[in-house]
């Protein structure tokens, strides 16, 4: 459209704004316009500040600083009711309907249509039907309940009533992480209708497809900062790509970053053609003793599900590991325990740390899992183990037994890397080692990988950090939209490389599937 | 005489399970005041009888039942059945022993009901994973029913002396119920801290997500702790049909779960799962005990035992609750983050 370069009239005003939260600027003067009759595009990886901006906007949390204007006048929402009156409405990507009440119902919760103090079904129903015509969804019975539709027409339901409450800012978060092709290209359709009503959208999604297929303009976010605004249809992927890594391409072309040997050591493990359905497209993946391969792409690219199917957390249901050329069963956690594999997720304190337990007993937990109940280690060789990983990482505890989340989330980390090492594993796991931790810690868990890597692990590691990633990787494979899109190795292992295989754009990648 | 009240509270908080001894320290105090002579003892055919030997005996089946429910609550489940469980057994011994059955394999076959019975909900909850209140509440009434059928729904009764001697038999000087509970809470203490059972259980009841990621066998550990106190309800099963001679499939072990449960949360395990100790459990039935004890001796009406426990439940929850605990901690940002 020819008036997309020209200054609209700006619907919503963020200027300057700012959230803390103990420990952490979540938002450091971020800037944000939407003008009516846009779709805007929210993008950034992990941490970035995305769902603060909108927790903030629709009132989950309050501001520390900034204003927040729409059409011109301040607001300041208190909560998500205050944010509806105000005309700003949330669609999550989990849809937050009430599936077992009738779509009419859901539409018209809390504002039902009365008569006599009743409410009157009949014209519930009917101005249902009215509404979701508009959404192109003649079809839907608005007696039945919400939950027997697909989640596609349950989010295009969410829209609806969120629309029919306020009607002048829409927040889609994620809204098509869970749809297919079709649902997707439906759901645009309902965006551009609400677009050309003069509904300003905020779109957050991972797909970059997505965001050029459908958006107007593009913000990006990075730890708490805005990175810029962009209009669509002038900004090259790449460039995209490179706003969110934070990293500029630099124009030394490619940059050797590590002179190691590839493929010294003895192959220590083999996935071949291992995936699961509508889970990670399959792959081929040989590590080696010594080696450390990296495994980078955008939030939402199947890093994590990689690490979760080579550790037996997802069951795969194609392809074959094996183990020194053996090949083995691998169906849970259990079995790559016994396999000497080990894994530190990315959700440190979900599925990584036991909170209550001490630093001596989260230390010792994978190496008495392996030993069995029956064989337990004595109260003397626990604290044995846990004082030599102490003092070996650092790890900053006042003593053993305080229980471990009270450390810091490096301290945390480190023991979690104890954990593992205490079952002295042939092939090591880590899903973003370096995330959230501090500066001190940060470097000598790469210092670490670096020396587990020259005593012959063999390792996996993901991580948004590329220039981490490029420092210690000997190969690289680059993930995007569930499935593995380019593996470079030696000479081309550098961000450069790295980022135009995230952003390259070829559409054979989603046919072949 | 001066009191250095300060320095004495200082001192008593370093001491691990205060409230659990504080809180049997003060109900045996109580019961000494509406009952001068509760702490007489005095043998009688080589048996010590008294108030506090009371206690103890009248304590023993609840007791028996909260070694198998702490586990239970440190995976962060429940056990409803126990009760049951109870019936179940005890109509089983009884039955058996009238049709002639030799004593010792009345008293196997028993506790293999209890194991099986521990095995059903173990299944239901860790295979099937189904929320453990619901899960349990199936044999919970289902239970009764069982042994409903088994008495054929009369009270069955016997008198076959060796298996009546589980209750009103003694042995230096203390009675069977007493000395069955001592022995199962060792067996108890020996298969959870002499092997790392327990701390299996732990780490399960804290983050059961972290701990299979840890290479855990989850599913066995659940199953473990259903069966155990499957078996510990077979134990009080035997304990209460033994002391009336008889199997009461409507009435046996009525509500004892919640007693159980009570113990257990009593004993400092939280119902979120996590930590435990068996041994505070066993302090919290005795609790329980001399509380229904006391009342007796008092004179008060029966019926002020079940205010008197609720009160006594209400405090222990404030304790426990994670808003006090936040305000004691000033921890409110921990909300926040989250």
């Amino acid at each position: 459209m020819a008036d997309l370069g020209t200054e609209r009239q700006a619907l919503l005003e963020i200027r300057g704004l700012d959230k803390r939260f103990p420990g952490v600027q979540a938002l450091d003067a971020v800037d944000f316009t939407l003008r009516a009759g846009e779709i805007h595009a929210l993008l950034g990886e992990n941490g970035a500040g995305k769902s603060t901006l909108i927790k903030t906007l629709t009132g989950v949390y309050q501001r520390d600083g900034g204003v927040i204007r729409l059409d011109g006048v301040e607001i300041a929402p208190r909560d998500v009711a205050d944010a509806q009156r105000l005309q700003i409405g949330t669609v999550y990507q989990e849809v937050n309907l009430l599936p077992n009440l009738s779509v009419a119902e859901n539409l018209f919760l809390g504002r039902q249509p009365l008569r006599y103090g009743l409410v009157d079904v009949r014209l519930m129903r009917q101005r249902a039907v009215d509404i979701l015509k508009g959404y192109g969804l003649p079809e839907v019975d608005p007696a039945a309940s919400l939950g027997g539709y697909s989640v596609a027409i349950q989010q295009v339901i969410a829209i609806a009533r969120a629309v029919d409450l306020s009607a002048k800012v829409l927040i889609l978060d994620e809204p098509t992480a869970s749809l297919d092709h079709q649902e997707v290209e439906m759901l645009f359709k309902v965006m551009r209708d609400l677009k050309g009503r003069g509904i300003g959208i905020i779109f957050i999604t991972h797909f970059l497809d997505q965001v050029y297929a459908v958006s107007d303009r593009i913000t990006v976010l990075r730890n708490g900062k805005l990175v810029g605004e962009r209009v669509s249809a002038t900004l090259p992927r790449l460039d995209l790509v490179a706003m969110m890594l934070g990293r500029a391409l630099t124009d030394e072309g490619a940059r050797m970053s590590h002179d190691r040997p590839i493929g010294v050591g003895a192959p220590v493990v083999g996935f071949t053609n291992y995936g699961k359905q509508r889970y990670l497209h399959n792959f081929d993946l040989e590590v080696r003793a010594g080696e450390v391969v990296g495994v980078v792409g955008l939030l939402g690219s199947g890093r994590t599900e990689t690490a979760k199917l080579m550790f037996g957390v997802e069951r795969a249901d194609s392809g074959a590991v094996a183990v020194a050329g053996q090949p083995v069963r691998l169906r849970s956690p259990r079995d790559a325990v016994q396999l000497g594999f080990g894994y530190c997720p990315e959700d440190r304190k979900m599925e990584g740390i036991v909170g209550d337990l001490s630093v001596r007993e989260n230390i010792i937990l994978a190496l008495q899992a392996r030993r069995g109940w029956l064989r337990p280690l004595r109260r003397s060789e626990q604290e044995e183990i846990a004082q030599r990983f102490i003092s070996l990482l650092h790890i900053l505890t006042p003593d053993a037994d305080r229980p471990i989340q009270f450390l810091s989330g490096g301290n945390q980390q480190k023991a979690l890397l104890a954990r593992w090492l205490a079952t002295d594993p042939r092939f090591l796991i880590l899903d973003e080692p370096t995330r959230g931790i501090d500066v001190g810690a940060h470097a000598e868990i790469i210092r670490l990988i670096d020396r587990l890597c020259a005593e012959g692990m063999a390792m996996v590691v993901i991580s948004s950090e590329l220039e981490e990633i490029v420092a210690y990787s000997h190969r690289v494979l680059v993930m995007r939209d569930h499935r593995q899109v380019g593996a470079l190795a030696g000479g081309d292992v550098t961000v450069d490389r790295i980022m135009t295989t995230i952003a390259a754009n070829d559409g054979s990648a989603k046919n072949a599937g | 005489m001066r009191v250095n009240l300060p320095a004495i509270v200082k001192r008593l908080s370093g001491v691990k399970h205060l409230p659990q001894f504080g809180g049997l320290g003060l109900v045996l105090l109580v019961d000494w005041l509406v009952s001068p002579q509760f702490f007489d003892l005095r043998m009688q055919g080589g048996r010590l009888f008294g108030s506090l030997i009371d206690v103890l005996n009248r304590g023993a089946p609840v007791a028996l039942l909260s070694l198998g429910m702490t586990l239970v609550i440190a995976t962060g489940g429940i056990d409803l059945s126990v009760g049951a469980v109870i019936a179940i057994a005890g109509a089983t011994a009884a039955t058996l022993v009238d049709a002639g059955v030799p004593v010792v394999l009345v008293g196997g076959l028993a506790l293999a009901v209890g194991l099986t019975c521990g095995l059903w909900n173990g299944l239901l909850v860790s295979v099937l994973q189904i929320q453990p209140i619901v899960a349990t509440l199936i044999l919970m009434v289902a239970g009764r029913g069982v042994a409903q059928l088994i008495t054929k729904g009369e009270i069955v009764t016997f008198v076959n002396p060796q298996l009546a001697a589980i209750a009103s038999g003694s042995f230096l000087g203390l009675p069977m119920p007493v000395l069955i509970a001592c022995g199962l809470l060792g067996l108890t203490l020996a298969l959870v801290r002499a092997t790392a059972l327990g701390l299996m259980i732990e780490a399960v009841g804290i983050n059961r997500r972290s701990s299979a990621f840890a290479g855990i066998n989850t599913r066995v550990v659940i199953m473990l702790v259903y069966v155990w106190s499957g078996l510990c309800a077979a134990v009080a099963g035997l304990v209460l049909a033994a002391d009336i001679k008889g199997a009461d499939a409507n009435n046996a072990g009525l509500w004892m779960e919640l007693d159980a449960i009570l113990s257990v949360v009593i004993g400092g395990t939280s119902l979120l799962g996590g930590r435990f100790s068996v041994t505070m459990a066993v302090v919290g039935a005795l609790i329980i005990q001399a509380m229904n004890t006391g009342i007796l001796l008092s004179g008060f009406k029966p019926e002020f035992n079940l205010i008197v426990k609720s009160v006594v439940v209400l405090v222990i929850l404030f304790v426990q609750s994670p808003a006090l605990k936040g305000l004691r901690r000033g921890a409110v940002v921990r909300g926040i983050v989250r």
